[in-house]
C-alpha cells in the first residue's frame, strides 16, 4: 500500500513546484510569509524522504522505489522517465533534504533582499539534486545534473560577495566544461546500446580503449565536482563569494554528486579502465589530502580554510572508492575493499554535516562582524560562550576525533588502504596531524585569547534560531560518530554487488 | 556484572553532562556534588570489581556492550574487558580522580568557570575508564583520543592566557603525531590479524611471530616489530617519551588539579598501560622491546636532568613525571610489565600527592610559582609540609615507601634483562636515582626550608589551605607510604596478574629476581645495601648541602658550566627546533604550495591562462568580422575561386 506511493517523484517535484510557487507569489513585501512557505515546503520534502529510509529493504542490492514511465519521455532517443534508488543514493537524498531545511532556517532573517528568489533557488535546487541521485536514465540524469548548476550560479551571482561575478563564472565554466565530455560519453554509449538506461550501461560490453576514453570523460565531469586536485581552484573562490546558505549547499551536497558519479557511472561502466587507471585516482586523492592540507594551514580567510579542508577531506572519498583494485592486486581478493567504499560513502555524508556546520559557524560570525578574516577575530569565546562550545565540537569533528562522524569515514578508509599499500595509509593518515593543525589553529586564533577588539566585545551569543541549527547538527555529528551502523547497514548489499560487478572484467 | 561495569563508566559521564549542560541551573555546589557523586559511585563500584576479581577469583569478563558498526564482515564493537590489570587501573583512576574532585572545590573556589571545570574532569574520568576497560583496539583509540580532547580543553581552561592556548594546541598536535603511528598500528593489526578484538589478536599472535612484511620494497621486517613499534609511537605521544615529550611541561599551564590527575597520575600513563596490555604482542619482538627500553631510558635520564634547573614549582614536578614515565617504559621494555604497572600505581599516588601539594603551596603563595621566591613554608603549612615530605621520599625510593618497592624492582629487572639496550638502560635508571633525589629535595628545601624569600604582602597572608585541599593530601599520603609494602608480594612476585599479562619464560626477569625474594622486610633490608639507596641518599644530601648549607655553590656551578646550564635550561632546544623546523616548515610548505601551485600554476597558467588564450584567439578571429560589405564580398569571391579551382584541378 504505502510502497505504491511514488515517494521519489514526490521528493523530486514537490520542492521544485513549491519553489516555483514561492517564486511566483513572494516578493520582499511579504517576506515573512515567503519564509514560512519555504520552510513548510522544505520540511514536507524532508518528511517525504523519510519513508525512503524506513521502507528501504536493506537486504537487496536491487533498485528500489523504481518508477518508470510506460512510454518514452522522448521517443526518438528512447529516453524514459526512470528513477530508483539503492544504498548509495538513499543516504545522499536524505542528506540533501535534511540540509535544505537547515539552509532555509539559516537564511531566515539574514537574507533581506529578494527573499522569494533566494528561497526558491534552494528549493528548486533541492529537487534537481534529488533527481540527480535518483535518475536511472542517463539523459534524465544529465538534465538534472546541468539544471542543478543554474540555481547555484544564481545564488553566488546575486547574493554573493564583492567578487561574485568572477567566482560564479569560474564555477559555471569549470563545472560546465567538465560535464560536456560526459555528455559525449553518454551519447556514445547510447549509440552502442540503443538505450539511455544507466543499468543498461552497466551491462554494456566495452573495449579497453573505449573504456579508457569514457572513464576520462566521466573523470573530468566528476573530478571537477568533488573537487579533486588539480581542478579544485573554483571551490575556494565559490565558497568565499557565496552566501552562507550557498556555501552549505556547495559543501554538503554539490560536492557529493561528484563522488556519487564515480559509484554510479565510472566504476560499474568502466571497471577495467578504473582498474588500469586506479594509480591516477589514488595519486590525485593522496595529493589532495596532503597538498591541500598544507595549503589549508596558511589560509587567512576562514571560508577559504574550510573550503580547502573540504577538498582535503573529499580526498578520502575518492581514495576509498578506488582502493579496491590495489587490494585485489595485492591480496588476490576483494576482501577489505568494501570497507574503503563504505568509508568513502560515510565520509561524504559526514562531511556534509561537518563542513556544513563549519560554514554555518562562519556565517554566524560574518552576520555580526562582516568579516571572514581570521585576524579580525580573537577571544570570541569570551563573548559567545555557547557558540564557541559548538564551534569547538565541529572543529574537533573536522579534525576526525573519534566519537564524531568525522572519524568514521577516515578510519575506515585508512584501514582499507593499509591493505592496499602501507604508504597509501601513511599519506592518508597525515590528515590526523594536518587536519587538527589547520582546524585547531584557526579555533585558537578566532575563539581563544583575550577579546581582540571592540567589535568582538560587542558580539551577541547565538539567538534561538542559530542555536537550534547548531544543536541539531551537533546531535547528528555525535550520533553517527557513536553509532554509525544504521548508516552502514543500508549500503552493504549495494557495495557487495558493486564489488562483485567490478571484479569481473568487461573485456 | 554488566550493569556494574556500565554504571561504573556512565556515572561520571552523567555527572559531566549535568554539570556541563545545566551548569547554570544546578549552580556551583550542584556541579561539584553531582560530579563527585558520579565519580564516588564509580570508585565504590571499582573497589567492588577489584574485590570480585582479585579476592573472589571472579573470571575475566569480556563482553560486547553494543555493535558500533559492521563493515566488510568485520564487527567493530564497544565492549569491556575486565581482568586483574583493568581492576587495578580503574581503582587507581577513580581514587585519584575522586581526590582531585574534592581538592578542586578548594583550588578553583573563585574561578568563574567552576562548573565547566567539574564537567571536564568528570568527562575525563569517563574517557579514561573507557580506555582502560576496552576489549578492542578501536575503543582503545576512542578513549585514547577522548582523553586527549579533555586534556586539550583543560590545558586551555584559562583560554584568555596566551601561553595556555599555545600549550593546548601544542599538546594536541604532538599527541596527534603519536596517534598517527598508533592508527597505522591499528590498521596493521586489522590487516594481519583480521580482527580488532584483543582476545582474537592475542590468540593469533604466537602463530604470526615469524611473519614478515615488506614496508620498503626489498626489505623484510618482522610483522610483530612493525606492529609494536607503530603502536608504541602512540604511547610515546600520550606518555610523553622523547622526542614527543615536549608537550607535557607546557601542559602545566592548565590548573593544578588536572596536572595531578591527567598529566601525572592517569592519562600520561596510558601508554605504559597500553604496552602492558599488549604484552602478548610485545613479547614476540625483542627489537620492539629494546626500542621501548631505550626510549624510556633516554626519557628517564635526560628529562630528570632538566628537572634540576627548573624554577617553576610545577615544572619541576612535570619533568619528574617525564622521568618517572621513562622508568615505567624501561620496565615494560625489560618485559617486567608487572613492575611497570606497579610503578604506575605507586607513582599515581605519590605524584598526584606532590602535584596537589604544589597546588596547595601555589594557593598559599597567591598563585606565584617560582620556588626562588618561596622558602620556610614549613611553619605556615604543616600538613602540606609533611605530606610533601612523604611524597618526595616515595618519589626518591626511600626504603619502605611505596616508590622504593616499585623503583627498586625496575632497576633490578633491567639489570637482569637481556633485551638489546638493557645495559645502557641500567645505567640510565641507576644514575637517574641520584638525579631524582637531587631535583626533588632541591625543590623541597627551597620551598619549605631556609630563608623566607617571598614579598611582605604574601608573607602576611600565608596560612595552611582549607580541609578540602589538605584532606586529599592526607588521603593520598597514606597509599604513597604503604601501598607498596602491602602489595609488592602479590603484584610483582605473586600471580596477581594471572593471564592479564603475558611474559615468555626467557624474558621473565621478575621471576629471576623473585628467586631471591623472601619477604617485604627482606626486600627493604636488601634495598638498603644496594647502590640505588646510596645514590638516593647522596642526591638528598647534595641537595641539602648545595641549597641549604652553601647556596653559593649553586651559582658557582652555574657560572662555571654555562653551556651545560644553558642546554638544560633550554631543554635541549627541543622547542626551538620543533617550532622552527616542523611548525615553520609546514607553514612554509603550505605557502609555497598555495602561492605557486594553486595561484600561479593552476589558476594563473591553466585556468586564467586558457581563458586568456581563448580571449586572445577570439580577438584575432574578431578582425575577420569587420562589418564592411566589400570585405565580405571579397572573401566570398576568393572562396568561390578556391572551390572552383579545387574542382577543376
Amino acid at each position: 500500500m504505502l510502497t505504491e506511493i511514488p515517494f521519489l517523484s514526490l521528493a523530486i517535484w514537490f520542492p521544485i513546484i513549491g519553489g516555483l510557487i514561492v517564486l511566483a507569489t513572494g516578493d520582499d513585501g511579504n517576506a515573512p510569509r515567503t519564509r514560512i512557505v519555504s520552510l513548510i515546503v522544505s520540511v514536507v520534502t524532508f518528511l517525504l524522504t523519510i519513508p525512503l529510509y524506513t521502507l528501504f529493504d536493506i537486504t537487496t542490492p536491487a533498485m528500489q522505489f523504481v518508477e518508470r514511465s510506460a512510454s518514452p519521455w522522448i521517443e526518438a532517443f528512447n529516453i524514459y522517465y526512470h528513477v530508483g534508488i539503492d544504498g548509495f543514493a538513499m543516504p545522499l537524498i536524505l542528506l540533501t533534504s535534511f540540509s535544505t531545511v537547515l539552509i532555509v532556517i539559516a537564511g531566515w532573517e539574514v537574507i533581506q533582499k529578494r527573499v522569494a528568489q533566494y528561497m526558491a533557488a534552494f528549493l528548486i535546487m533541492e529537487g534537481f539534486v534529488i533527481g540527480v541521485f535518483s535518475a536511472l536514465d542517463a539523459m534524465l540524469f544529465y538534465v538534472f545534473w546541468e539544471g542543478m548548476l543554474i540555481p547555484m550560479f544564481l545564488i553566488i551571482g546575486i547574493w554573493g560577495g564583492p567578487n561574485r561575478v568572477y567566482a560564479s563564472i569560474k564555477f559555471f565554466l569549470y563545472t560546465f566544461l567538465g560535464s560536456v565530455l560526459m555528455l559525449v560519453a553518454l551519447i556514445y554509449m547510447y549509440l552502442q546500446s540503443g538505450s539511455f538506461g544507466i543499468l543498461d550501461f552497466h551491462a554494456l560490453k566495452l573495449g579497453s580503449f573505449e573504456q579508457t576514453l569514457i572513464f576520462l570523460a566521466f573523470l573530468t565531469a566528476f573530478a571537477v565536482k568533488v573537487p579533486m586536485w588539480p581542478v579544485h581552484t573554483w571551490l575556494p573562490d565559490a565558497h568565499v563569494e557565496a552566501p552562507t546558505g550557498g556555501s552549505v549547499i556547495l559543501a554538503a551536497i554539490m560536492l557529493k554528486v561528484g563522488g556519487y558519479g564515480f559509484l554510479r557511472f565510472s566504476l560499474p561502466i568502466t571497471p577495467d579502465a578504473s582498474h588500469s587507471l586506479d594509480w591516477l585516482m589514488i595519486g590525485l586523492s593522496l595529493i589532495a589530502i596532503v597538498y591541500i592540507g598544507f595549503v589549508a594551514l596558511v589560509q587567512q580567510d576562514m571560508k577559504k580554510l574550510i573550503a580547502y579542508s573540504s577538498i582535503s577531506h573529499m580526498g578520502f572519498v575518492t581514495l576509498g572508492f578506488f582502493i579496491a583494485f590495489s587490494i585485489y592486486d595485492r591480496t588476490g581478493s576483494m576482501s577489505g575493499a568494501a570497507m574503503g567504499i563504505e568509508g568513502g560513502m560515510v565520509q561524504m555524508v559526514s562531511h556534509g554535516f561537518i563542513s556544513g556546520a563549519l560554514f554555518l559557524c562562519v556565517g554566524v560570525l560574518y552576520d555580526r562582524m562582516h568579516s571572514r578574516q581570521i585576524s579580525d577575530y580573537g577571544g570570541v569565546a569570551n563573548t559567545m560562550p555557547k557558540f564557541a562550545a559548538f564551534a569547538v565540537l565541529f572543529a574537533m569533528a573536522n579534525s576526525g576525533l573519534p566519537g564524531t562522524s568525522g572519524f568514521v569515514g577516515e578510519f575506515m578508509v585508512i584501514l582499507s588502504s593499509f591493505k592496499a599499500n602501507f604508504w597509501y595509509a601513511f599519506a592518508g593518515a597525515t590528515i590526523l596531524i594536518l587536519g587538527a593543525a589547520y582546524t585547531l589553529w584557526m579555533v585558537k586564533r578566532v575563539f581563544y585569547g583575550e577579546v581582540a577588539n571592540d567589535n568582538v566585545k560587542a558580539l551577541k551569543d547565538l539567538n534561538g534560531r542559530e542555536y537550534l541549527i547548531m544543536f541539531v547538527l551537533a546531535i547528528t555529528v555525535l550520533f553517527f560518530g557513536l553509532y554509525p551502523n544504521p548508516l552502514l547497514e543500508v549500503m552493504h548489499p549495494t557495495v557487495d554487488n558493486l564489488l562483485q560487478h567490478i571484479s569481473q572484467s568487461k573485456l | 556484572m554488566e550493569n556494574t561495569y556500565l554504571g561504573l563508566v556512565l556515572a561520571p559521564l552523567a555527572g559531566a553532562i549535568i554539570a556541563g549542560l545545566f551548569g547554570k541551573q544546578v549552580g556551583r555546589a550542584g556541579a561539584h556534588w553531582v560530579t563527585i557523586l558520579g565519580v564516588g559511585i564509580s570508585f565504590i563500584l571499582s573497589v567492588l570489581v577489584f574485590k570480585h576479581h582479585v579476592f573472589d577469583g571472579g573470571a575475566t569478563y569480556n563482553e560486547t556492550v553494543y555493535t558500533w558498526m559492521v563493515s566488510d564482515g568485520i564487527t567493530f564493537q564497544i565492549g569491556f574487558l575486565v581482568d586483574q590489570l583493568t581492576a587495578l587501573m580503574i581503582c587507581v583512576v577513580t581514587f585519584v580522580s575522586l581526590m582531585v574532585h574534592i581538592y578542586t572545590i578548594g583550588y578553583m573556589h573563585d574561578d568563574p568557570g567552576y562548573q565547566r571545570f567539574f564537567s571536564y574532569i568528570a568527562l575525563f574520568t569517563f574517557s579514561m575508564l573507557m580506555l582502560v576497560m576496552s576489549n578492542n583496539f578501536m575503543q582503545l583509540f576512542f578513549g585514547w583520543e577522548a582523553v586527549g580532547l579533555v586534556s586539550y580543553l583543560l590545558i586551555g581552561f584559562w583560554f584568555k592566557k596566551d601561553t595556555a592556548i599555545y600549550a593546548n594546541l601544542k599538546a594536541f598536535l604532538v599527541n596527534r603525531v603519536g596517534d598517527f603511528g598508533f592508527l597505522l598500528g591499528i590498521a596493521a593489526v586489522l590487516m594481519y590479524f583480521g580482527s580488532l578484538n584483543y582476545a582474537d589478536v592475542f590468540a593469533l599472535a604466537p602463530s604470526l611471530k615469524d611473519s614478515t612484511v615488506e614496508v620498503f620494497p626489498g626489505t623484510e621486517w618482522s610483522l610483530m616489530t612493525m606492529v609494536c613499534i607503530l603502536l608504541f609511537i602512540g604511547a610515546m605521544g600520550k606518555s610523553a617519551q622523547v622526542p614527543l615529550h615536549v608537550w607535557l611541561p607546557d601542559s602545566m599551564e592548565g590548573p593544578t588539579p588536572i596536572s595531578a590527575l591527567i598529566h601525572a597520575a592517569t592519562m600520561v600513563t596510558a601508554g605504559v598501560f597500553m604496552v602492558a596490555r599488549m604484552s602478548p604482542l610485545y613479547e614476540y619482538s625483542e627489537t620492539a622491546l629494546g626500542f621501548v627500553m631505550v626510549i624510556g631510558a633516554i626519557t628517564a635520564f635526560f628529562m630528570g636532568l632538566v628537572g634540576i634547573v627548573q624554577n617553576d614549582i610545577k615544572r619541576v614536578v612535570a619533568y619528574s613525571t617525564l622521568s618517572q614515565l621513562g622508568y615505567m617504559m624501561v620496565a615494560a621494555g625489560a618485559s617486567a610489565y608487572a613492575a611497570a604497572i606497579f610503578h604506575l600505581m605507586t607513582h599515581a599516588f605519590f605524584k598526584a600527592l606532590l602535584f596537589l601539594a604544589a597546588g596547595s603551596v601555589i594557593i598559599a603563595m597567591h598563585h606565584k610559582q617560582d620556588i626562588r621566591e618561596m622558602g620556610g613554608l614549613k611553619k605556615y603549612m604543616p600538613i602540606t609540609y609533611w605530606t610533601s615530605l612523604f611524597g618526595s621520599l616515595a618519589l626518591i625510593g626511600f626504603p619502605g615507601t611505596s616508590g622504593f618497592f616499585s623503583k627498586d624492582a625496575i632497576i633490578e629487572a633491567v639489570h637482569a634483562s637481556s633485551v638489546p639496550g638493557a645495559d645502557i638502560a641500567y645505567w640510565a635508571v641507576l644514575l637517574g636515582v641520584f638525579i631524582t633525589a637531587l631535583y626533588s629535595f632541591r625543590m623541597f628545601f627551597l620551598v619549605f626550608h631556609g630563608k623566607e624569600r617571598m614579598d611582605h604582602h604574601t608573607k602576611e597572608h600565608l596560612h595552611e589551605t582549607p580541609w578540602v585541599v589538605t584532606g586529599p593530601l592526607m588521603l593520598l599520603a597514606i597509599p604513597s607510604l604503604i601501598i607498596g609494602y602491602l602489595t609488592v608480594e602479590s603484584v610483582l612476585f605473586g600471580d596477581y596478574f594471572k593471564d592479564a599479562i603475558f611474559v615468555l619464560p626467557e624474558h621473565n626477569v621478575l621471576a629471576k629476581i623473585g628467586e631471591n625474594y623472601t619477604s617485604e622486610i627482606g626486600f627493604v633490608l636488601h634495598g638498603m645495601m644496594a647502590p640505588p639507596f646510596w645514590l638516593a641518599m647522596g642526591g638528598l644530601f647534595t641537595a641539602w648541602f648545595i641549597y641549604m648549607k652553601k647556596p653559593e655553590i649553586a651559582d658557582n656551578i652555574k657560572n662555571n658550566m654555562q653551556w651545560i646550564y644553558k642546554l638544560l635550561d633550554k631543554k635541549y632546544f627541543a622547542d626551538e627546533f620543533n617550532e622552527a623546523f616542523f611548525a615553520g616548515g609546514s607553514r612554509g610548505i603550505g605557502r609555497l604550495l598555495w602561492r605557486n601551485g594553486d595561484i600561479r600554476i593552476i589558476d594563473g597558467l591553466m585556468v586564467n591562462g586558457s581563458a586568456n588564450s581563448i580571449g586572445w584567439l577570439s580577438s584575432v578571429v574578431r578582425h575577420v568580422q569587420t562589418g564592411y560589405l566589400y570585405h565580405y564580398a571579397f572573401v566570398m569571391i576568393v572562396g568561390l575561386m578556391l572551390l572552383l579551382g579545387w574542382h577543376l584541378f
